[in-house]
């Protein structure tokens, strides 16, 4: 497998899904690749091997409404986190496109500044060909909520300083009081009031709860279109777990925002998204509404990760769960080939004519019905 | 009818720390069937971790039990030396699966070594016999036997689970405590966990105390459930009474916290505040200043215990008679 796969020119892409979805698509993101480089060991660089990849994110297609909540969900090591980081250019890709919808100011300023460089092409703007060093326009845009609240807080900055860096950074609010009053607005938007004296604590004197509000507080404070949000409620207590969740919802419909949820907790990711994607070793095996998902999922991996999930009913104890799946997940830097899924594959074993196709080509993601796309074999015989 | 394995009285363990004390366990009592297994449910900081510390008098400095009794299979572990113990009690008739079995190895010595150690140490048993013991248990807990000469950095984080589990098992206690015994792990290795602890329960017939704070998992598990609140039993019976028809208010809430995967989309309910800081708890109640049903006498005198059915008990104001 080659570092750079050929992809079809940008324009065809983009016309593609352009008809496919309408003109509320706010993101796509197509064979979007992330690979890491593996240290090669003395021996294996005088052997002149190949260099080896961590294939975290490989060669993943997706796209998000403008207001939706899209989600994705997988185990740990699945290359969901991986998938957000990129996204929004916290890691750079090895391969794929990002095609954005920015706002037409920042449009117009990144093509005075960077001129044919960029690919632009009506309200679309591809992230991968923006200049590293060039993105801060688009930063304003594209935030990001982190999921350790202890650990994303500078422990030396009031909750001022904090939520005031980001407009120090893009030079908004011309003045310490305009700044000041930005603040103390978005602290009142997450509801910690009285927000004038919340803004003079440090992030120790806060709980859980009210230092993960602080974050969110942060990341919408520059008034982004798109907030990707990476497992935002799980190191929070169970009870405030909810408030959290509906204060971002409540931000959502305040502020028209897009937001790319990401989540290992499937009961949070269908009460809170719209579409659930379900990841699985780097690539996406199953997109769907949240509901078709838990009803009607199709992939056998899907299926696995749905008849896990323990449910608070005293009336299904000391029964054994059945866990249609096998095995252990492989490691990214060994990824089985075929299909990524299967050595664990259960279906596989109920359908032998397959097996050739499986442990030999990786299947695509198709749309087998309406708004319901699988990677499966065994929905490819049309 | 069998007698009880576990009982526990007026449980207090405080931590004397120089900024006051903290009263981590406060007057816990409940008693546990043998067999029966018991899960414990609470917010983080609610002492349960605590509890179960005390319980193998393990208590981290500056903690220490400040008061009651602890009696298992008979005998008053509150009164007993270290020693003491160490040699009769801990691991032989009370063991623990620590949270983040993770790092619960060490890294420098074999699977099998690790589990053969308590063999040689309270039985006597030689490092062959004690070897061959420890193959055993691995292929209970559904590991395969060569699993022994393996390091853990060569074992996935289910498969150490696996083996904690079977260190906790290999003196044959009757009571094994499971602290958050899934936390760490994926959804489909926590079920296969989960599959694996009932499958224990019901063949050793061993009594599992699940420490966690997410419901589902006890309402797999288990067969009475202690809510924790600040330092304090809330509510305590049977899963399916606490389950469908909670009473303490506390419980409510909680329960009605979760997302659920199945069924209808109900809008989630929060609990507003934090909990209280234990060196310093409200005087009343200790839910009073997060509760909806707060009357005047809940944030002035503590609650009472109400006994509402033989083996369901809760600590609230709202069900004493007036």
């Amino acid at each position: 497998m080659s570092l750079q796969e050929k992809l079809p020119p940008r324009d065809e892409v983009l016309r593609e899904f352009q008809k496919k979805i309408g003109g509320n698509m706010l993101l796509l993101a197509y064979k979007l690749k992330k690979w890491f480089p593996i240290r090669r060991s003395i021996k294996e660089v005088l052997l002149r091997k190949p260099p080896r990849y961590v294939r975290a994110v490989d060669g993943i297609t997706f796209y998000i409404r403008e207001g939706e909540t899209f989600c994705l969900v997988g185990e740990s090591g699945c290359g969901k986190t991986t998938t957000g980081r990129t996204l929004i250019r916290l890691l750079d890709p090895t391969g794929g496109y990002v095609f954005y919808k920015a706002r037409p100011e920042t449009l117009k300023l990144l093509k005075e500044t960077l001129g044919e460089k960029v690919y632009i092409s009506g309200d679309y703007i591809d992230l991968t060909t923006v200049p590293a060093k060039k993105f801060k326009p688009l930063r304003k845009e594209l935030q990001i909520i982190f999921q350790d609240p202890y650990g994303s807080l500078n422990p030396r900055f009031k909750i001022k300083d904090i939520l005031e860096e980001p407009l120090l950074v893009h030079g908004i609010g011309g003045s310490a009081e305009e700044r000041e009053k930005r603040v103390l607005k978005a602290l009142e938007d997450v509801k910690l009031t009285p927000a004038d004296e919340f803004a003079y604590r440090y992030p120790h004197m806060l709980s859980g709860g009210q230092r993960q509000r602080v974050v969110v507080a942060r990341a919408v404070i520059l008034n982004p279109r798109f907030v990707v949000a990476d497992e935002p409620v799980s190191m929070l207590d169970v009870s405030i777990r909810a408030e959290i969740l509906e204060l971002m919802m409540e931000l959502k419909r305040r502020y028209g925002l897009t937001y790319l949820f990401i989540t290992h907790d499937l009961a949070v990711a269908r009460y809170i998204c719209d579409r659930i994607a379900v990841m699985y070793l780097g690539t996406i095996v199953e997109i769907a509404d949240s509901d078709t998902i838990v009803e009607n999922p199709l992939h056998p991996y899907t299926r696995a990760l749905i008849a896990a999930v323990p449910e608070p009913d005293p009336s299904l104890r000391h029964r054994f769960k059945d866990v249609p799946i096998k095995g252990e997940i492989p490691s990214a830097a060994a990824i089985p080939p075929g299909c990524r899924f299967h050595p664990r594959c259960v279906a596989l074993d109920q359908h032998p004519e397959l097996r050739s196709l499986c442990t030999s080509e990786q299947p695509e993601l198709i749309e087998y019905e309406k708004d319901h796309w699988v990677a499966c074999w065994l929905y490819q015989k049309k | 009818m069998p007698g009880y394995v576990l009982e526990v009285e007026h449980l207090k363990t405080y931590y004397y720390t120089y900024k006051g004390i903290v009263k981590a366990v406060d007057d816990v009592s409940f008693k546990l069937k043998e067999g029966e297994s018991l899960g414990i449910a609470g917010e983080s900081g609610c002492g349960k971790s605590t509890l179960a510390y005390s319980l193998l008098k393990l208590v981290p400095p500056p903690g220490r039990i400040a008061g009651g009794r602890i009696v298992i299979d008979g005998v008053d572990v509150t009164r007993m030396s270290e020693a003491e113990v160490r040699s009769k009690v801990r691991w032989k008739k009370i063991s623990m699966v620590f949270q983040g079995a993770m790092n619960a190895l060490n890294p420098v010595y074999t699977v099998g070594y690790q589990l053969a150690e308590p063999l040689m140490y309270h039985k006597g048993y030689s490092k062959k016999e004690a070897l061959e013991e420890a193959k055993k248990y691995l292929q209970l807990v559904g590991l395969s036997p060569e699993v022994i000469n393996r390091y853990p950095h060569e074992l996935s984080g289910g498969m150490k689970q696996r083996v904690v589990i079977a260190m906790a098992l290999i003196l044959q206690p009757k009571i094994v405590i499971a602290d958050e015994p899934t936390t760490a792990l994926d959804v489909v290795v926590q079920a296969q966990i989960l599959n694996l602890l009932k499958k224990l329960q019901k063949e050793l017939g061993i009594s599992i105390i699940l420490i966690t704070h997410d419901l589902s998992i006890i309402a797999e598990l288990a067969d009475k459930v202690a809510i924790m609140y600040a330092g304090k039993i809330v509510e305590f019976g049977p899963l399916e009474k606490v389950f469908l028809e909670p009473q303490h208010p506390y419980t409510q809430a909680l329960l009605r916290s979760i997302p659920r995967l199945r069924g209808e989309k109900s809008k989630l309910e929060w609990i507003p505040g934090t909990p209280p800081d234990l060196r310093n708890p409200p005087l009343g109640c200790r839910f009073a200043p997060r509760c909806r049903f707060a009357m005047d006498i809940c944030r002035r005198e503590p609650p009472p215990e109400i006994q509402l059915a033989p083996d369901h008990r809760v600590l609230c104001w709202l069900y004493a008679k007036r």
